[in-house]
């Protein structure tokens, strides 16, 4: 199963195995890793799964989708590797995967 | 009452708030015993996705869960499925449940819920009639959830247009029967109701708009529904979405004070200072809806609720947060924020024709709510205002040429 690292604001590390199917954004609140709501379950509808991308993975991620980057226009600290984690599937080429947290998700 | 006093936290209901509250109490630094009354035979799942994914069959119900159930005995949670509470005894701070057995308790949190109404109707106990709350409800009307079966949904609310807009991508024929003389007439705008009505006639769903059911008809299975005018309606499958009533059987039991829920005060607190009520059976004073007291239900509220007693048990505060809610039908996102109960004029930014714009309502000059469809930006910054206490004048919201950032930005 891969494996996802999950880094919080504070440098605290969380690896998480991340069933293939599932999104990033599950795989963390089913293992409660702090630092992300994802409120309303991953309807992308409350951007509270606010994540950064390991640069070297950007390319495996792939990009916002447009309903996604209108959200992510009004989160906190949005920079060019900001996710929302609901809207990365896990696969295969994602094991390894590093996602760092925002201070805050509101 | 100090934090200090409470070594056992009992929750009735097992939902989103009552999981959550469970969850949130222990990533809040609380010690001591947390038992989780739960009358389904699961641990605590999402509900939203029922009439959505998991209807459709995109989901299954292990991806519905809060959390897999092994995390509840590493946390020290106690899951009590198909359990049910029967008694509260205050005085003594016991709750009993079926069977006999009484649990003491230091502080009690009712996330009890609410209950699908039950058509009142003769036959509504036929096979094929269907309430839409858990899971297993959802499982029985899967059985003949088939392209070409006749699906007759009562009641235009979100739930029965969203399995509306499920069964028609399924390929069932889908009739939907409602009282009033618009869908949605709770809980939006005319416009808004118009546009949704629109978009599923288009998909091929037919509306009786006004109609009244007066008696489902079959022998051991249903084969439709009688309205009032004498239309008969053949079906092979009947939903209600009529709406749901909060369950206060227990609060009323042991004399909280309940009106149309259980009455909290901002920290979820009832009548009784060592028992908070929360989501779907509750009602709070809103700060976001000028302190009256409202009962919402939604994953907002429910995870509100959460937040606000897990924080108040364990000292801490919580800063309340504007109401939002969602909808999917078809490829239609509605994203909503705020109240709009009570609004005198709205204001559209987009066109509704082009199936993205957003509605934004208004009282007096105060920015209340927004209904979006596909339009996220739009949504979260009007969130932003409503949370901020901020408005927008109406022209400048309506001027699209102007981002909805910078307009929030330029906001008082």
């Amino acid at each position: 199963m891969p494996k996802i690292t999950y880094i919080e604001h504070t440098g605290k590390e969380h690896v998480v195995d991340a069933p293939v199917g599932q999104t990033v954004m599950e795989a963390a609140v089913k293992h409660a890793v702090p630092g992300i709501d994802a409120d309303c379950g991953g309807a992308c509808a409350c951007a509270t799964c606010h994540v950064y991308v390991d640069p070297e993975w950007l390319a495996k991620t792939g990009e916002q989708n447009s309903m996604e980057q209108s959200m992510l226009d009004f989160a906190n600290d949005v920079e060019t590797n900001s996710r929302l984690s609901c809207q990365i599937k896990v696969s295969e080429a994602l094991d390894g995967l590093v996602v760092r947290l925002p201070k805050s998700q509101h | 009452m100090s934090t200090g006093e409470i070594r056992r936290i009992i929750i009735i209901g097992a939902g989103q708030a009552g999981g959550e509250t469970a969850q949130r109490l222990r990533q809040g630094g609380f010690e001591g015993d947390i038992t989780l009354i739960a009358e389904e035979p699961v641990a605590p799942y999402q509900r939203p996705p029922l009439s959505k994914a998991y209807l459709k069959g995109d989901l299954d119900l292990d991806r519905l869960l809060l959390r897999p159930p092994a995390v509840y005995a590493e946390e020290r949670i106690a899951l009590l499925t198909k359990t049910r509470a029967v008694w509260i005894d205050r005085a003594n701070r016991k709750v009993r449940i079926e069977g006999g057995r009484e649990l003491p308790y230091d502080a009690l949190v009712l996330a009890t819920g609410a209950k699908p109404r039950r058509l009142p109707l003769v036959g509504a106990d036929l096979e094929g009639v269907h309430l839409f709350r858990t899971a297993a409800d959802v499982d029985r009307v899967r059985e003949r959830f088939a392209s070409g079966a006749k699906l007759i949904v009562i009641g235009a609310g979100y739930i029965g247009l969203e399995v509306a807009a499920v069964a028609r991508q399924c390929g069932l024929d889908v009739t939907v029967v409602e009282t009033a003389v618009r869908p949605l007439a709770r809980v939006t705008s005319p416009e808004v109701a118009g546009f949704f009505l629109d978009e599923h006639t288009r998909q091929g769903v037919r509306f009786v708009l006004g109609g009244q059911p007066a008696v489902i008809k079959g022998a051991e299975r249903v084969t439709g529904v009688g309205l009032t005018d004498g239309a008969e309606l053949p079906a092979d499958l009947v939903i209600a979405g009529i709406g749901v009533t909060p369950d206060v059987a227990l609060a009323e039991q042991c004399g909280l004070t309940v009106n149309n829920g259980i009455v909290t005060d901002r920290q979820c607190r009832t009548s009784d200072p060592n028992i908070f009520a929360i989501g779907d059976c509750a009602a709070r004073p809103m700060v976001h809806f000028n302190s009256q007291i409202v009962r919402l239900e939604s994953v907002h509220n429910a995870v509100e609720g959460a937040k606000v007693v897990a924080a108040t048990l364990t000292g801490k505060t919580h800063a309340e947060e504007a109401p939002w809610f969602w909808s999917d039908q078809y490829d239609l996102k509605l994203q909503i924020a705020g109240l709009f109960h009570g609004y005198d004029h709205v204001v559209f930014r987009g066109v509704i024709a082009d199936r993205a714009f957003a509605a934004f309502y208004y009282k007096g000059d105060r920015l209340i709510a927004v209904d979006a469809v596909n339009k996220p930006g739009e949504y979260l910054g009007a969130k932003m205002l409503i949370q901020a206490g901020k408005t927008l004048a109406p022209d400048v919201i309506a001027d699209t040429s102007r981002p909805m950032k910078e307009l929030v930005a330029s906001a008082r």
